[in-house]
């Protein structure tokens, strides 16, 4: 006898569109995203929210998606990297990464975008401490942290009204 | 690579579809030349109707920026604009051999066969249009890939007009490269072409590869290097829905088309393993090293230290240790490998496709030609992803389900299997004559490897042993697990001893250690490096140890000068270190492009406070106890230091590398301090 899951629909809203997937609505959000909807942006660095390469926003929260299971993000509305730029429009964020080049490998580059979008939804003009504050768990290996910083606060100020 | 259209039609349509091939490519040469660099041209580059350039490499992207600074010297040489240059990187069917992207060599090395590709090229276009335009080829002009005469401006032809759908008989003449006062590409800090991508997340990794059927494996790992399994029962796993078993030889995985049911299956597995006899730990690591490590091997002699140690009046002697630390990209190990009509194609995070496909083809039982190994993006790989044991599990597993097949280790995998910086030893002795000057230089390396062991400070008498390397030194057993090439491989550990040395030779003597080194030093690149950097940091001299935070070293890795002062803050009752500052001065030559340059200079220095400050890998009895970035702590933002780096102006000495040497200072920088 096979072992089958307990599967459920999930609702949730995802980079502005409606999306219902039927899951295990245990299994982490991270991989409903990359496996089940083909959204690879979010990554998987370290598997228990120590590095930040999965961040993804949730209503207006960063969220690590490696330790989020699906049932939580129901009726909520998900953003990924694949979501920041509107009509071929880079965010001011994206932006400013790639004016800084705030990136090597770029591997952790989507978290890092995003964590940053959560700070300045609710600190439109952070200083650069509480950008160091803000992004202190989200790690990055190549040594980017300089331009980072400095991309960050590059975009709060081009950010109008906030992210 | 182009990730952003990795559509496996389009790539497993590259090779030889006609669409790119202008210049007719000798089919063996390539292989001929697999041992080398082909001296044929066209193995680099193709011209398509549309103008865009095609540029072949081996080398990969792993961060360090290499799609953009070498597509620069292809565009500097050919006369093209940067923007028609596609880079196509470290796909083993469609680029020529390259032995690897390490050791700070894609420009040293590599850069100079680019280069002269390129200028080759462009010479032989220059001839063609010359024909076509009628007119003498030394008076015509190339701008983005438009040749003109200058005498009538209305006569011009491109270089896609001048191979569109010819064959054009090869004709080689060694063409010399620009001179420095020509570049208009190179020294240009242009937009990294894997920006886009890799701030919309369109980049693609080995993970983020999906083909169509495709199984995500979970292989059973024995808690310990050197434990075998006892026995196995998959049964509780299997009952998984959608799960696949597969037992071959000694590996146990569980596949499943979701990565995280397969993970969640392999938790089923009962496994029994036979644990290794109790071996050596963490502290246990540095007497082993110092019994097990193989006869020691002179590299480097001048003068007889017996001899200069009578010149002096006291001789100090030291020895230094450095850990075991781990790579840890961002990126743990990625493949994804397909068996189609007898041929594997493996999608690789790997920093040697050339080698790996050997590997793959013998895991196989495959001939090399039937292996093609393509590399996407890398999320990091400062000497980790050499070692690709990912791709030949994906290879054998694609073979034995018949079903593409992605591997993607966790970061339990990542450190268990890494080929750690080896922990290693330095012993040294040294000699001070009455006058204050070093007479004698003893140097003993134990595991670290010989690289710039070699003393360069003015020394009459020296001597420097090496003994094993980072890879063990064919001695097995010397280390309790493996061991590789880790960023700037043996030179972090010689210049940590060394540099730490000469500064307590220094308050030995009583003098500054930026003018102690001074008085040591002749060769002049080395002397402008520490002074540039001394003056940016505003160095005042003073006795060392400072007592106020202030340190210096220097080094050489590979052709490469640096110098880094260091501004460092203790916390006397938690001992906390927090590094303020750093200045870096570094002479690399001709400079390709300066801003990448920059960047790795601060990646570099990053990195470097990890292994000067936490990083250090804990093991015992062949388990590894560090195992993710909870007790494993890598650099943080709140450890960022002012930094403040200084690109020495010399564009007439070659281009050396970049991205490894800041790195190599930071241990003594902070250690002197």
């Amino acid at each position: 006898i096979l072992i089958a899951p307990m599967e459920r629909t999930i609702s949730f809203t995802l980079n502005g569109k409606p999306v219902r997937v039927r899951v295990d609505d245990e299994r982490m959000l991270l991989w409903v995203l990359r496996s089940d909807l083909g959204l690879t942006g979010a990554k998987f660095g370290c598997g228990a929210a120590l590095c930040g390469a999965c961040t993804v926003i949730v209503d207006k929260e960063a969220v690590r998606s490696c330790a989020t299971p699906v049932k939580e993000v129901a009726g909520k509305r998900v953003l990924t990297i694949e979501g920041l730029s509107r009509e071929g429009r880079l965010h001011p964020i994206q932006d400013a990464f790639v004016k800084r080049n705030a990136f090597q490998c770029g591997f952790c580059t989507p978290g890092m975008i995003l964590n940053a979008y959560a700070l300045l939804l609710k600190t439109p003009r952070p200083t650069r401490a509480e950008i160091v504050r803000h992004m202190e768990d989200n790690l990055c290996r190549c040594g980017s942290h300089l331009r980072i910083v400095e991309a960050i606060q590059a975009a709060a100020g081009a950010v109008k009204g906030g992210a | 690579m182009r990730p952003d259209d990795l559509s496996r039609r389009e790539l497993l349509a590259l090779p030889g579809a006609g669409l790119l091939v202008v210049f007719p490519v000798e089919a063996e040469a390539q292989e001929r030349a697999r041992q080398g660099h082909p001296s044929d041209f066209n193995a680099y580059l193709r011209i398509g109707a549309d103008g865009r350039v095609a540029c072949f490499v081996g080398k990969v992207e792993l961060g360090q920026g290499s799609m953009t600074s070498l597509a620069q010297l292809l565009a500097e040489e050919l006369d093209v604009a940067l923007d028609s240059v596609d880079m196509v990187m470290g796909d083993t069917d469609v680029c020529p051999w390259d032995m690897g992207t390490f050791g700070s060599l894609s420009h040293r090395q590599f850069g100079p066969v680019l280069r002269g590709a390129g200028a080759e090229a462009r010479a032989v276009l220059l001839k063609l249009a010359a024909e076509h335009l009628q007119a003498p080829a030394e008076r015509l002009q190339v701008k983005g890939g438009i040749v003109t005469d200058p005498s009538a401006p209305a006569r011009r032809v491109t270089y896609a007009q001048l191979v569109q759908g010819k064959r054009i008989e090869r004709r080689l003449e060694k063409a010399p490269v620009k001179p420095v006062a020509a570049f208009t590409v190179i020294g240009q800090s242009p937009r990294r072409k894997d920006a886009l991508e890799k701030v919309t997340g369109r980049a693609r990794y080995a993970g983020d590869i999906a083909l169509p059927g495709m199984l995500h494996a979970r292989i059973l790992r024995p808690p310990a290097h050197g434990a075998t399994l006892r026995d196995v029962d998959t049964t509780a796993a299997e009952k998984v829905q959608g799960v696949r078993v597969v037992r071959d030889a000694e590996m146990v995985a569980v596949l499943h088309e979701r990565p995280d049911v397969a993970e969640k299956a392999l938790g089923l597995v009962k496994a029994r393993f036979d644990r290794p006899r109790p071996g050596v730990d963490d502290k246990g690591i540095f007497d082993h090293l110092l019994k097990a490590a193989p006869e020691g091997r002179v590299v480097s002699e001048r003068g007889n230290v017996v001899d200069g140690a009578r010149l002096c009046e006291s001789l100090v002697e030291r020895t230094y240790f450095n850990s075991y630390v781990a790579h840890a990209a961002m990126e743990t190990h990625s493949a994804v490998a397909m068996i189609e009509g007898g041929k594997a194609t493996v999608w690789a995070g790997t920093q040697t496709p050339f080698p790996v496909k050997q590997q793959v083809a013998q895991a196989l039982g495959f001939a090399p030609e039937n292996v093609r190994i393509v590399t996407p993006y890398v999320g990091g790989g400062f000497g980790g992803k050499s070692a690709s044991r990912q791709a030949i599990e994906a290879a054998r597993l694609a073979k034995i389900t018949g079903k593409p097949v992605q591997v993607v280790f966790d970061r339990s995998e990542e450190f268990f299997y890494d080929t750690f910086r080896p922990a290693a030893v330095v012993t040294i002795v040294a000699g001070l004559t009455g006058a204050g000057k070093i007479a004698a230089w003893d140097y003993k390396v134990y595991c670290a490897g010989d690289r710039e062991a070699t003393q360069f400070y003015d020394i009459p008498h020296q001597r420097t042993v090496s003994s094993g390397n980072w890879s063990g030194g064919g001695t097995p057993g010397l280390h309790p697990f493996g061991t590789g090439p880790w960023r700037a491989p043996s030179v972090n550990t010689n210049t940590f001893a060394r540099e730490s040395h000469i500064d307590i030779l220094a308050n030995q003597v009583g003098v500054d250690p930026v003018e102690f080194r001074l008085s040591h030093l002749s060769d002049k690149r080395m002397r402008r490096v520490v002074e540039a950097a001394a003056k940016q940091f505003g160095w005042k001299p003073g006795r060392t140890p400072s007592g106020r935070g202030a340190g210096v070293a220097c080094a050489i890795y590979l052709g490469t000068y640096v110098a880094t002062m260091a501004e460092v803050a203790v916390n006397k009752s938690t001992g906390r270190v927090e590094v303020k500052r750093v200045v870096c001065a570094q002479d690399l030559g001709l400079v390709v492009n300066p801003d990448g340059s920059r960047q790795q200079m601060e990646g570099s220095i990053m990195m470097g406070l990890g292994y000067t400050l936490t990083e250090e890998v804990r093991f015992k009895d062949g388990e590894i106890l560090d195992r993710n970035f909870d007790t494993y702590q890598i650099p943080r933002f709140s450890w960022l230091p002012k930094i403040e780096t200084i690109l020495i102006d010399n564009p007439d000495t070659p281009a050396s590398g970049c991205g490894e040497p800041p790195i190599v200072n930071i241990g003594a920088v902070v250690a002197n301090a």
